[in-house]
């Protein structure tokens, strides 16, 4: 095969399951015996291991390998889908009948050669050694240091729970428009569950924190990262064990800077990728060029960060990834785009086309998704509210795409009082309406910070990472879920 | 499903684990093909068509004063590949420590497995065409699409047709298998009006295709739900009783499952850890979780480990009466399992219901609604707001606003909160409508009080 194969995948798939051009020219063409206006085959081998520890060991681990192939044939918004977990010419054949299927009249035309695409000049994840190949006694050893510092740094910590994950996954995609790309994707996360209990027993309360992202478990084994994890894990969990009530109703909410941008992720986001818009099932169907948020609110995003958890080289179509602004200045202004949307919507593709794994349908979705900082100091911006609450630190969140309606749950939050940080908070749920959340921002930080390195993004069943980013933010009048009335 | 036998794959792995140096191991092979289809208006949205077997090996390796252990998976069964995944399981298992409480089960496997008719299997429609779950997608959209002329758009409509099965075995003889068919079909409509836009779903499921709803009561069921969402408002900030509906109510019972597995209460990990025996809940509520259930969705006739299953009573009118356990976190507890353990190709087991749900009362939703002066009737949650070391819990909802009995509007923007040990102590009043839309099923109940917050 000619293109260039500097990650070496496509000679991978080639020698491994004999999957030779010829083999993959004639399924293209068994699905294009049918009337399609695109075919494309996904190939996939990913191989992960897992160590978790607990009451101070590491009791178990266990290590994976998946590998599929899946082969689409797409006729204007119908696809049809086959995949298998058997790598072979014959089951490439077989699929590739059943995908067509999708269509009943015969088509004619061949595969172009693959010889154009490929991926792009840049690998914004290169690792020397994949993490997944890193023994599992230093992975092992990394969570009894773990845990040992995090018993270590306060007595009222009663539980710690940690798991270390490292996956490799090689891609390649190959189209019937001559498309051939391939990625290389590692990814590392570090995950900690701190339970702290008072000393006498009447109260406990838990702290997590994570970290990760597409780089090498050297890299992720660094005292300076995961010490601070487990820092933070600590002070959550002990400064909960003296948390209030949270209070209910509309009120002024400070977001601090980096996770909190999940705000983002669940208000904006979603609502502006591509299948919702061009199925005008999303509260943002027909509003481009308006205005949906405050003047000196920026957001993008973009899968083209180095080494970050949502960064992509190429999507799973074969489209590299790319920076994409959604809404700039307060005027929304872009959609996040796979192949089939962008096409039938007449819109540049996004490089957004994401999928679980082979066993997936790609989709639109999103990568890092951020706010641009402002010009005010985080100071500033909290000395500003009289009375309302300051988040830091979030669980999940969800969103209706149709009424826009979303939510998002902080496990570190504090009141405040006169611009002051009052008592710390039980976990609540804030919720709002995404079309009009960002035009009741009121004061943007000059502090953006992105996440560490633990999304992950769920959409019609399928899990991917992703990253978000926020600078310090005041919001007015959101409504948050607590008990005090 | 394949030339060689799922029991020939099990055992060859279960050699090659001894063979690899392990003292003990378990396997289990997941085999599964699918078909899912979506409709969106009168035109097929996708076709999905899926074949998938993945394999579990885990080995148990004396050592000091418990054994070791680790799992490996894989997709390619290939003979070498099965021997090469045992050998790293192997491997990983001697990075680990040794823990006192890891093991296979002492006894208590399945005898009777082979003998038990759960109603899982139905071969009869293991042919159905793609093109008659394509119609009924058809009928499902069109049901929906023609209740009302505000029926505007749809997600689409979803039919789904699968056939499973799981072998289980290990070294210390087990050795057993079932097969499993599974049918669904959804629908989730969009309305539109001058107040905005609103979606919302149905949805049937089933062992075999008789089973289900009707497409067009699915599309009918979901267009009536997605409509009486138009115009939603939120309320103002209030303390009030809350009605979870049976397709709210069932996430109540999965916090409950997950506050009593084993797991949850030997790491101290749920605010129940401590309460066994204890009227933790309304004397109203009876919690059982019965995997011998016939025709249900979470039914199986041995556990995750083999072992025989059972029906096991949670709660007895508010009393906590057991955990769920396998047999790890049983030893943890000084218990013995419940005949609970789920179990996945790639992880250890862990506990998990079969087919759980809070025993029915005797009111209708409509006699509860109109027993409710003023308050909620939650159609739809949403957000992950429960902490279960707390029990402190706040979710979005989407609901009905009720006052004189009646309902009055829909509602939306608004989150429920409260201490979640408060909530299952303040059920005053369960339903009769128990509905099994899942593993986990819930009449209506209602909750005494709850903060609802909302605007102001």
């Amino acid at each position: 095969m000619s293109p260039r194969d500097s990650s070496g995948v496509i000679g991978f798939f080639n020698e491994r399951f004999g999957l030779e051009e010829r083999a993959l020219t004639a399924a293209l063409d068994t699905t294009l015996a049918r009337q399609v206006d695109y075919a494309d085959l996904f190939f996939e081998h990913t191989s992960e291991d897992a160590v978790v520890l607990e009451e101070g060991i590491v009791k178990s681990g266990d290590r994976h390998i998946e590998q599929g192939m899946g082969v689409r044939a797409v006729a204007r918004e119908r696809q049809g889908y086959a995949h298998s977990d058997e790598i072979t010419v014959e089951s490439l054949q077989g699929a590739a009948q059943t995908a067509r299927a999708i269509s009943q009249e015969s088509g004619g035309v061949r595969a172009l050669s693959a010889t154009s695409g490929g991926s792009p000049d840049r690998d914004l994840y290169p690792v020397d050694q994949p993490p997944t190949e890193a023994s599992v006694e230093r992975k092992v050893t990394l969570l009894g240091e773990i845990d040992s510092y995090a018993r270590s740094l306060d007595s009222r910590v009663a539980q710690v729970m940690a798991s270390c994950v490292t996956q490799y996954r090689q891609v390649m995609m190959v189209g019937s428009d001559g498309t051939l790309a391939s990625d290389v994707r590692p990814l590392v996360r570090l995950n900690l569950q701190v339970i702290a209990e008072k000393p006498d027993g009447s109260r406990r309360e838990v702290g997590s924190q994570g970290m990760g992202g597409r780089y090498d478990f050297d890299t992720l084994s660094q005292p300076e990262g995961w010490k601070k994890l487990v820092g933070e894990a600590v002070r959550i969990a002990t400064l909960n064990l003296e948390a209030q009530p949270c209070p209910a109703g509309s009120m002024s909410v400070i977001l601090g800077p980096g996770w909190p941008g999940i705000l983002l992720h669940e208000a904006i986001g979603h609502g502006l990728e591509g299948d919702f818009n061009r199925k005008q099932t999303s509260a943002f169907s027909g509003r481009m060029g308006e205005r949906v948020a405050s003047e000196g609110v920026t957001v993008v995003d973009d899968g083209t960060l180095p080494a970050r958890r949502g960064s992509i080289n190429v999507d799973d179509e074969g489209t590299p990834s790319q920076r994409t602004v959604l809404i700039e200045d307060g005027i929304l202004c872009g959609y996040l785009q796979d192949r089939l949307n962008a096409d039938l919507m007449g819109m540049p593709r996004t490089g957004n086309g994401r999928r679980e794994s082979y066993a997936h349908l790609p989709m639109p979705r999103m990568t890092n998704t951020f706010m641009l900082a402002g010009q005010e100091a985080p100071e500033d911006v909290l000395r500003s509210v009289d009375r309302g609450i300051y988040a830091v630190s979030f669980g999940g969140g969800q969103v209706d795409i149709t009424s826009g309606k979303f939510v998002f749950s902080a496990n570190e939050a504090y009141r405040i009082e006169n611009g002051r940080l009052g008592a710390p908070l039980v976990g609540a749920t804030l919720i709002g309406n995404g079309p009009d959340v960002l035009t009741r921002v009121s004061r943007i930080g000059s502090d953006l910070k992105l996440d560490p390195g633990v999304g992950t993004c769920g959409k019609d069943g399928q899990s991917v990472p992703v990253g978000v980013g926020l600078p310090t933010l005041r919001l007015d009048d959101l409504t948050v879920g607590g008990t005090q009335g | 499903m394949t030339a060689v036998s799922g029991r020939e794959v099990v055992a060859h792995a279960l050699d090659a684990a001894r063979l690899a140096g392990a003292d003990a191991a378990d396997a289990v092979l997941i085999e599964g093909d699918s078909m899912e289809v979506r409709v969106r208006g009168d035109a097929v949205d996708f076709v999905k068509q899926a074949r998938g077997r993945t394999l579990g090996i885990r080995s148990l390796l004396a050592g000091g004063e418990g054994r070791r252990s680790a799992i490996a998976s894989t997709s390619d069964l290939a003979t070498e590949a099965v021997e090469r995944m045992a050998g790293e399981s192997v491997a990983v298992a001697r990075a680990t420590a040794p823990d006192p409480a890891a093991g296979l089960p002492e006894g208590g496997f399945a005898k009777d497995w082979e003998k038990l008719d759960l109603g899982l299997a139905h071969p009869e429609d293991r042919g159905v065409h793609v093109e008659s779950r394509i119609q009924d997608a058809m009928d499902a959209e069109a049901a929906a699409r023609n209740m009302d002329e505000r029926i505007d758009n749809s997600e689409g409509s979803q039919a789904s047709s699968g056939h499973s099965r799981i072998t289980y075995g290990n070294s210390l003889g087990f050795l057993g298998d079932y097969e499993s068919d599974s049918h669904s079909l959804f629908s989730e409509p969009v309305a539109h009006d001058a107040a905005g836009m609103q979606r919302d779903y149905w949805m049937t499921l089933g062992h075999c295709l008789a089973e289900l709803e009707s497409p067009a009561a699915v599309g009918r069921r979901a267009a009536e739900r997605c409509l009486r969402r138009l115009g939603a408002r939120p309320v103002p900030t209030c303390e009030v009783p809350v009605i979870f509906d049976p397709v709210t109510a069932p996430s109540l019972l999965r916090q409950l499952a997950g506050c009593v597995s084993g797991y949850a209460v030997y790491r101290k990990s749920s605010f129940l850890s401590e309460s066994l025996g204890e009227q933790v809940a309304s004397p109203l509520l009876t919690a059982v979780d019965d995997a011998r259930r016939p025709g249900g969705l979470g039914s199986r006739p041995f556990d995750g480990e083999g072992q025989t299953t059972r029906r096991n009573v949670i709660l007895e009118q508010g009393l906590l009466r057991s955990w769920l356990l396998d047999s790890y976190s049983a030893r943890k507890l000084g218990l013995e399992s419940t005949g609970s353990a789920i179990r996945s190709a790639g992880s250890p087991p862990s506990v998990g219901p079969s087919n759980l749900c809070f025993e029915p009362g005797k009111a209708s939703l409509e006699e509860i609604i109109a027993d409710t002066p003023r308050g909620l009737l939650v159609t739809e949650l949403i957000g992950m707001g429960f902490n279960p070391v707390t029990g402190d819990y706040s979710r979005g909802a989407v609901g009905l606003w009720i006052e004189g009995g009646e309902i009055r509007y829909p509602v939306e923007e608004i989150t429920i909160a409260a201490n979640f040990g408060d909530m299952l102590r303040d059920v005053d009043v369960v339903g009769c409508d128990l509905l099994w839309l899942g593993r986990v099923a819930s009449p209506s109940l209602r909750v005494s009080r709850m903060t609802v917050a909302g605007s102001g």
